[in-house]
């Protein structure tokens, strides 16, 4: 058998003009659809000179952007983390009735287009929403504010956590947590002690994930922050718009920072497969 | 009969149904759905009228044609090419496959604005590609072709990553015998490789539909937005909330939220189908 194997192998050999044009096609894909809007981004930051590119950055706009994104990041991830705990530990451990509905309810943000993700708060809370007229009689601000920003990032972010920890749990089952309780351990105690450390680079990625989402957000975010510079304008709203004014390589420079941060999760996410396959890989297969 | 009633759950000894139940469907709620109620609300009283003009209006029309048309055509080539990809980086050895399978998910981790005035910029007239077909007279920014080359950017990962594992598990038995038998490698291809990969390979078609459909911030800097053109249907949901049209937005959003899922459902039960009929043989 293995002399047949290796005369099939050797029937489609490297010189087969098939298989050379079988790899073109796929490299030439790639290369036109992976490497090259990454390479633009940094050749495009850089094009007016070292010089410009930090100042680009330093700018006091883009300085107000950078700390907008890493707060509104700051809340909404660690809220995520806690919704997105709950929810699997209610969907993995628990058989419920509703329990598969409820699943596919949590999926929900990932099939809504960002552009609606934004218009919803808008139709609540914005100057003809619902609860508008109530929230400028109070002097609250959501719409066009830090508190829209948030909701915003926090429904299109909303699936990551859940949906990684989800499939880990079911495929580990509760007998570690029934023996910790079984021995006395209190609820709290077993869940910190036995069910989070079990899972905590599916957590991990699921975090990871839920922050490049979070950071990068446009269209959800754009609707509903009003764009002000300085004010309510996040890092991509931001590249927005320096592209829109016509200074590309400002524009580029802002760009390329979140490019940054893309290949820094792309790293992280790929250092967590590789080292951690068998806790991960057992609740990707699912 | 305490299966009747909803979240009530077996008996179990591990604590937290309560706490976990109230944490989550609070968030769920506060979160997704009460403002997609509140959407669902506002486009059910709008005028009956008002919302026939704006769905049959010719750049609505345009603009449904455009995002579904475009979003199909590019998952179809993510289809074909994914379908490659994921058999390169399963079956073959070459220097740097670890790289290009991490580099696979760029499409995700890369903000959509960057993508947008990155694809923007190769494909302007004065771009890298953009610069190339240009003296063939042949535009693809700000064209209706700029937005299928960002559809198919954001859809790309989805096609990979459902068909890899599929083939990953799948035994080469099959197909060294088909080929000891003397069928053609095509016919290899078309007959035992591609039955086998199907729901998978339709899966990755609709996630890869689904986003590009709702796709904003890599598709409008290429767009160009030309109305009757190249505006895509969030964009027209922009233009109404820019113009204080709240009922209009809604609306819109609504028409494209049921088109998707009934295309989407149809192409589910297509999978059901599918995956049902090649169990049967």
């Amino acid at each position: 058998m293995r002399d047949l194997r290796l005369s099939l192998r050797a029937s489609s050999g490297r010189s087969d003009p098939a298989r050379l044009l079988f790899f073109a096609l796929c490299f030439g894909f790639l290369a036109l659809f992976l490497l090259l809007p990454l390479l633009v981004t940094f050749v495009e930051a850089f094009s007016r000179g070292v010089g410009v590119y930090l100042d680009s950055l330093a700018d006091p706009d883009a300085r107000s952007a950078i700390r907008l994104t890493l707060l509104v990041a700051a809340i909404a991830v660690p809220l995520n983390v806690v919704i997105g705990i709950a929810a699997a530990w209610l969907v993995a451990r628990f058989e419920f009735r509703g329990r598969q509905l409820l699943v596919s309810l949590i999926d929900l943000p990932f099939s809504v287009s960002p552009v609606i993700a934004g218009l919803v708060y808008i139709l609540l809370f914005g100057a003809q929403g619902y609860f508008g007229p109530w929230l400028k009689a109070h002097d609250i601000e959501i719409v066009f504010a830090l508190p829209g920003i948030v909701l915003a990032t926090l429904f299109v972010t909303f699936p990551f956590v859940a949906r990684e920890l989800i499939p880990h749990m079911q495929a580990l089952g509760g007998s570690e947590e029934e023996a910790a309780l079984m021995l006395g351990a209190s609820g709290w105690r077993t869940f910190l002690h036995v069910s989070l450390p079990n899972v905590k680079w599916s957590l991990l990625y699921g975090v990871l994930l839920c922050n490049a989402r979070a950071m990068g957000e446009f269209g959800a975010v754009s609707v509903v922050s009003g764009r002000i510079r300085g004010v309510t304008a996040t890092l991509p709203l931001q590249v927005e718009i320096l592209y829109n004014e016509y200074n590309t390589a400002a524009a580029f420079a802002v760009a390329s920072l979140l490019a940054m941060l893309a290949l820094l999760t792309l790293v992280l996410k790929s250092i967590l497969e590789w080292r951690f396959a068998d806790s991960i890989a057992a609740a990707r297969g699912h | 009969m305490s299966l009747a009633i909803p979240f009530k759950p077996k008996p179990s000894i591990l604590p937290g149904f309560g706490l976990s139940l109230g944490i989550t469907l609070t968030g769920l709620s506060l979160i997704v759905l009460i403002p997609l109620a509140a959407l669902l609300l506002r486009a059910a009283s709008a005028d009956p009228n008002e919302i026939l003009e704006l769905v049959t209006s010719a750049r609505t029309l345009a603009a449904l044609r455009l995002s579904f048309g475009a979003a199909f055509l590019a998952a179809l080539l993510n289809a074909v090419f994914g379908l490659m990809i994921a058999w390169l980086l399963v079956r073959h050895e070459f220097p740097g496959k670890r790289l290009v399978d991490a580099a696979i998910d760029l499409p995700f981790a890369l903000p959509t604005a960057v993508a947008g005035v990155a694809l923007a910029a190769i494909y302007a007239p004065n771009g890298w590609i953009g610069g190339l077909v240009a003296p063939l007279g042949v535009k693809i920014a700000y064209t209706p072709a700029g937005v299928f080359i960002a559809m198919v950017f954001v859809g790309m990962p989805f096609v990979i990553r459902t068909v890899q594992p599929v083939l990953a598990e799948a035994e080469t038995d099959v197909e060294e015998a088909a080929a000891l038998l003397g069928a053609s490698r095509m016919r290899i291809v078309f007959t035992v490789i591609l039955p086998g990969v199907m729901p998978a390979l339709l899966t990755g078609f609709v996630l890869a539909f689904a986003r590009a459909i709702g796709e904003y911030g890599s598709v409008i800097f290429i767009a160009g937005n030309v109305p009757m053109v190249s505006e895509i249907l969030p964009l027209l949901i922009v233009i109404r909330l820019e113009q204080f049209d709240y009922a209009g937005a809604a609306v819109i959003a609504t028409l494209m939220l049921v088109v998707a899922f009934v295309l989407i459902a149809a192409i589910n039960a297509l999978q059901g189908w599918t995956r049902h009929r090649l169990g049967d043989a």
